[in-house]
C-alpha cells in the first residue's frame, strides 16, 4: 500500500463516519420536529433527545477531520474544490450552522422550544443534500476549465437526473440509517410504543434508500461510463451490500433482534461506501484530479500519519469512554439517571 | 486580471466570519479554565457556591460554544472556499498543526459531551472535576494550533521555492517558525483574560441589578483576581510581541507605530492623527520605540522608507494598535485597583459607579481582541503570506462572493441574536437564589 491510498483510506473512513453519525443525527433532529409537528412528540421526543444530547459536537468533528485532513494529504483539491464549491457548500455551511447552533438553543436554553425544533430538524435534513453535491460533480462533466481556473457550471448541474438521485439518495439513506438505529435504541431504553413507530419509519425509507442507490448506478452509464465499468469489477461488494440489506429489513419486519438489524445496516452502507470509494479510484474529481497528482510531498504526508496515529491514541479511549457512559449505559439509555448540568 | 471584485468581497466575507467568530473563540478557549478553577476552588474550600457558578458558567458556556463551533466550521472551510490558491501552498507546508487542531477540537468536544452529563454522578467530586482538565486543554490547544497556521502567515518557514516550486519542506520548522511563540501565547493568554473580564462583567450587572447575594460577590473577586494576573501576563508577552516584530516584521510595527524613517533614539508616537501626512495631536515619547523594539534607548529602528510603497501595510492600523493596548492597560490598572480596594476594605470599589466600569469592561476587551485580529491581519497586508504570496493573488475566481456575503451576514445575525437571547431567558428564569434554594430542598435541607 502506498502513501496515497493511505492517506484516502484515512480520510474515507472519516467521511464515512461522519455520514454514519451525521445521518443518525441528522435524522433525529427530523424525526422529532416531525412529531412536534404531528403530534407525536409524547412518543419520540424523550427517547431522541437522549441520544442526542451527548454527541452532537463529536459529529461535526468528523467532518472537520476530512475536510482538514483532504487539505493536508491532497492539497490541490484545495484549488479544484475550492474555487468550484463556493455556493454549494457554503448552503451546506449555513445549514450546519443553523442546525449546530439551534440545536444546543433549544436543548440547553429553552427546552421544547417548537420554533426552535423546526428549525434544526428541517436545516439537518438538508444538510445530506447539500453537501451530496460534492460527491456529484467529483463524477466529471460539471466543471470546464476557463483560463486555466475551474469553473462549475449550475445549469447543467441541476437538470442532471445523477444530481437529483444522489440527492434523493442522500435524504432518503439519513432517514432510514436514523430510524433503523432510533429503533433499536428506543428497544433498549425499553419504549415499546417509541419502538414500535421508528420500526415503521425504518420500513418505510428503506424502499426509496434501495431504489435510488440502484438507480445511480445506472445512470452513471450514461454520465460517466469509466466509472460505471469499474462499479462492475467491485460487483461482489454491491451485492454483499444488497444482501445485508434485504436482512436489516428481515430483521425489522419480523421484529428480530433490532441491534442485529443496524450491525447490518452498518454493513450495508460500509460494503457499498468502500465499493463506491474504490471505483472512483484513482479519481477525486474526473478527469483533472486523481491521489497521485494532487498528493502532497512526502515529508508532510508521513508527518500528517505520524500526527493521525498518535491523534488516534487519544481518540479512541475517549470514544470508548464516551460510548461506555451513554451509549452502552443502560441506566442512562433508560432515563432512570440524569446528571445533566 | 479583471479580479478585483472577487478578491474585495473575500477579504469582507473572511474578515466578517473571523470578526464573528473570534468572540465565541475567545469565549471558547478562555471560560472552560475559569470553570475548572471555580470548581476547584469550590471543591478545596467546600463552598458550593462556587461549585454552583462552575455548573451555571458551565450551562451557558454550550451556547457559545455551539455558536464557536458552528462559525469555525464555517471559517474552516471558508479558506478553501475564499483562498483556494493559499489553501494549496498552506496544505503543502502548514497543514500539520491544522490537521492536529482537529484532534484537540475532538478531545474537547468528546469531554464536554461527559462532563456537562456527568454533575453529581460522581461520589468525588474531584473526578467530575477531571473530566474537565482534556477541555480546558482541548480548547487551549485548538488556540495553539490555530495561531500556530497564523504565525506561518507572517513569517513563512519550512520550504524553499526553486522555480516556482516548493521543495525542502519541513513541516515542523514551519510550525516552530520565529512568529509563533509570542503570537500563541498572546492569543492563548488575552483569551484568558477575555473570559475573566467578561464573567466579572457578568457578576457585576447582577449586582447592580438589585441582587446582594454573596454568591456574586465571589464570582466578582474571583474573576477580577484572575483578570488581574492575566493582564499582567498579556503585558509582558505584549512587549515580547514588539521585539518580535521589530526584528522580523519591521514595516507591521513601522505602520503601527507611524515610524516613517529609520532612526536611532527613535520616540514612541501615541494617540494622534495623520493629516495629510503628518502626524498631529500626538504624544511623543521619547526614545520608546527603542526601547520597545530592542531594550535600549539608543537602538535604530527601521521605518517605513525602507519598503517599497505597495509592501506597506494601511497606516489606519495605528489606531486599531492604540485602542488594543490602552484597554490593556485600562483593565489592568481597574482589575488592580479592585484587587487592592477589596483586601483594603475601601469602599469605592463597591460603589455603583466602580460596578458599572466593571461591566464595561467586557464590551472593552471584546474591543481590544477584535482591533487585535484586525491590526494582525491588515498589518500583514498586502501579502497572505509575508513576501510569498499577495493576497489578490491567493483569492478565488468565483462570481458569486458578494452573494455568499450577503447570506453569511444573515446567519451571523441570526446567531448572534439568538445566542443572546437563549442565555438571557436561560440565566433569568433560573436565578441563583431560587437555584440554591432549589438545591437545599434537594438534599434536605443540609449543605453540601
Amino acid at each position: 500500500m502506498n502513501l496515497e491510498i493511505l492517506g484516502i483510506s484515512v480520510l474515507w473512513t472519516f467521511l464515512f463516519g461522519y455520514i454514519l453519525v451525521g445521518a443518525i443525527d441528522f435524522g433525529a433532529g427530523f424525526f422529532n420536529a416531525y412529531s412536534l409537528l404531528t403530534g407525536k412528540q409524547r412518543i419520540l421526543t424523550k427517547v431522541i433527545q437522549r441520544y442526542l444530547s451527548p454527541v452532537w459536537e463529536v459529529t461535526n468533528v468528523f467532518l472537520v477531520f476530512f475536510f482538514v485532513g483532504i487539505i493536508g494529504f491532497f492539497p490541490k483539491t484545495a484549488f479544484y474544490y475550492g474555487t468550484t464549491l463556493l455556493v454549494p457548500v457554503s448552503f451546506g455551511i449555513i445549514l450546519l450552522a443553523i442546525r449546530g447552533s439551534y440545536y444546543a438553543f433549544e436543548t440547553y436554553g429553552a427546552r421544547g422550544h417548537k420554533g426552535y425544533s423546526f428549525m434544526y430538524g428541517l436545516a439537518g435534513i438538508l444538510i445530506p443534500a447539500s453537501l451530496s453535491i460534492v460527491l456529484t460533480i467529483s463524477e466529471g462533466g460539471f466543471i470546464e476549465i476557463v483560463d486555466g481556473n475551474p469553473v462549475l457550471d449550475y445549469w447543467v448541474l441541476f437538470t442532471s437526473p445523477l444530481t437529483w438521485s444522489i440527492v434523493v439518495l442522500s435524504i432518503a439513506a439519513t432517514l432510514y440509517i436514523s430510524a433503523v438505529f432510533l429503533t433499536w435504541y428506543a428497544h433498549k431504553a425499553g419504549d415499546v410504543e417509541a419502538t414500535n413507530l421508528l420500526r415503521k419509519y425504518a420500513l418505510i425509507w428503506s424502499l426509496p434508500t434501495i431504489i435510488t442507490a440502484g438507480g445511480i448506478i445506472f445512470e452513471l452509464r450514461r454520465h460517466n461510463f469509466e466509472h460505471y465499468n469499474n462499479i462492475q469489477t467491485f460487483w461482489p461488494m454491491f451485492l454483499i451490500s444488497f444482501l445485508l440489506f434485504a436482512g436489516t429489513v428481515w430483521l425489522l419486519w419480523k421484529r428480530h433482534n433490532y441491534g442485529w438489524a443496524f450491525i447490518l445496516l452498518m454493513g450495508q452502507f460500509i460494503f457499498a461506501f468502500f465499493g463506491y470509494g474504490a471505483s472512483h479510484y484513482p479519481y477525486l474529481l474526473y478527469p483533472y484530479l486523481t491521489i497521485y497528482d494532487s498528493f502532497t510531498n512526502p515529508a508532510m504526508a508521513i508527518s500528517l500519519i505520524v500526527a493521525f496515529i498518535l491523534g488516534l491514541g487519544l481518540l479512541i479511549p475517549s470514544l470508548v469512554l464516551l460510548m461506555r457512559l451513554f451509549l452502552f449505559n443502560k441506566g442512562y439509555v433508560r432515563g432512570k439517571k440524569d446528571f445533566h448540568v | 486580471m479583471g479580479n478585483e471584485e472577487a478578491v474585495f468581497y473575500s477579504r469582507v466575507l473572511t474578515e466578517l466570519t473571523l470578526s464573528f467568530h473570534i468572540i465565541y473563540a475567545t469565549i471558547g478557549v478562555g471560560v472552560p479554565l475559569m470553570i475548572m478553577i471555580a470548581q476547584w476552588v469550590g471543591i478545596k474550600k467546600n463552598d458550593e457556591h462556587y461549585i454552583l457558578l462552575a455548573r451555571r458558567w458551565a450551562r451557558g458556556f454550550i451556547i457559545t460554544v455551539a455558536v464557536g463551533v458552528v462559525t469555525g466550521t464555517a471559517i474552516g472551510l471558508q479558506l478553501s472556499l475564499l483562498w483556494p490558491n493559499f489553501m494549496e501552498f498552506a496544505g503543502n507546508v502548514i497543514a500539520l498543526p491544522l490537521f492536529m487542531e482537529t484532534f484537540a477540537f475532538f478531545f474537547e468536544a468528546i469531554f464536554l459531551g461527559i462532563y456537562l452529563y456527568t454533575w453529581d454522578r460522581f461520589e468525588n467530586q474531584k473526578k467530575h472535576l477531571l473530566l474537565l482538565v482534556p477541555v480546558a486543554i482541548g480548547a487551549s490547544f485548538s488556540a495553539v494550533f490555530i495561531t500556530m497556521v497564523n504565525a506561518f502567515m507572517n513569517a513563512p518557514r519550512g520550504f524553499d521555492i526553486v522555480d516556482g516550486e516548493i521543495v525542502n519542506i519541513n513541516p515542523i520548522i514551519a510550525m516552530f517558525n520565529p512568529a509563533m511563540p509570542t503570537k500563541v501565547a498572546h492569543v492563548v493568554i488575552t483569551a484568558y483574560m477575555t473570559a475573566a473580564f467578561v464573567l466579572a462583567a457578568i457578576a457585576a450587572f447582577r449586582l447592580l441589578r438589585g441582587s446582594d447575594h454573596v454568591y456574586h460577590k465571589k464570582a466578582l473577586y474571583l474573576t477580577m483576581k484572575l483578570g488581574f494576573v492575566f493582564s499582567i501576563a498579556t503585558a509582558l508577552i505584549g512587549d515580547f510581541s514588539g521585539k518580535y516584530l521589530a526584528e522580523y516584521q519591521p514595516e507591521k510595527l513601522a505602520a503601527a507605530e507611524w515610524h516613517f524613517e529609520t532612526q536611532e533614539n527613535a520616540p514612541l508616537i501615541l494617540f494622534g492623527v495623520l493629516k495629510d501626512g503628518e502626524v498631529k495631536y500626538a504624544i511623543n515619547i521619547p526614545f520608546g520605540l527603542s526601547m520597545l523594539a530592542f531594550n535600549n534607548p539608543n537602538a535604530e529602528v527601521i521605518g517605513l522608507d525602507q519598503f517599497p510603497e505597495d509592501e506597506i501595510p494601511p497606516l489606519y492600523i495605528h489606531y486599531l494598535f492604540n485602542i488594543m493596548v490602552f484597554i490593556g492597560m485600562w483593565m489592568t490598572i481597574l482589575s488592580a485597583l479592585y484587587w487592592i480596594g477589596i483586601n483594603r476594605g475601601w469602599k469605592r470599589v463597591s460603589t455603583k459607579w466602580f460596578r458599572w466600569l466593571i461591566v464595561l469592561g467586557a464590551p472593552l476587551t471584546m474591543i481590544a481582541i477584535e482591533s487585535g485580529w484586525w491590526l494582525a491581519e491588515v498589518g500583514r497586508q498586502p501579502w497572505i503570506l509575508r513576501k510569498i504570496m499577495r493576497v489578490e493573488d491567493a483569492a478565488t475566481t468565483s462570481g458569486q462572493v458578494d452573494l455568499m456575503l450577503m447570506l453569511f451576514a444573515g446567519l451571523y445575525i441570526v446567531l448572534g441574536i439568538g445566542s443572546v437571547v437563549v442565555l438571557r431567558r436561560m440565566f433569568n428564569k433560573n436565578p441563583v437564589e431560587r437555584e440554591l434554594e432549589d438545591r437545599h430542598k434537594e438534599q434536605g435541607g443540609d449543605v453540601q
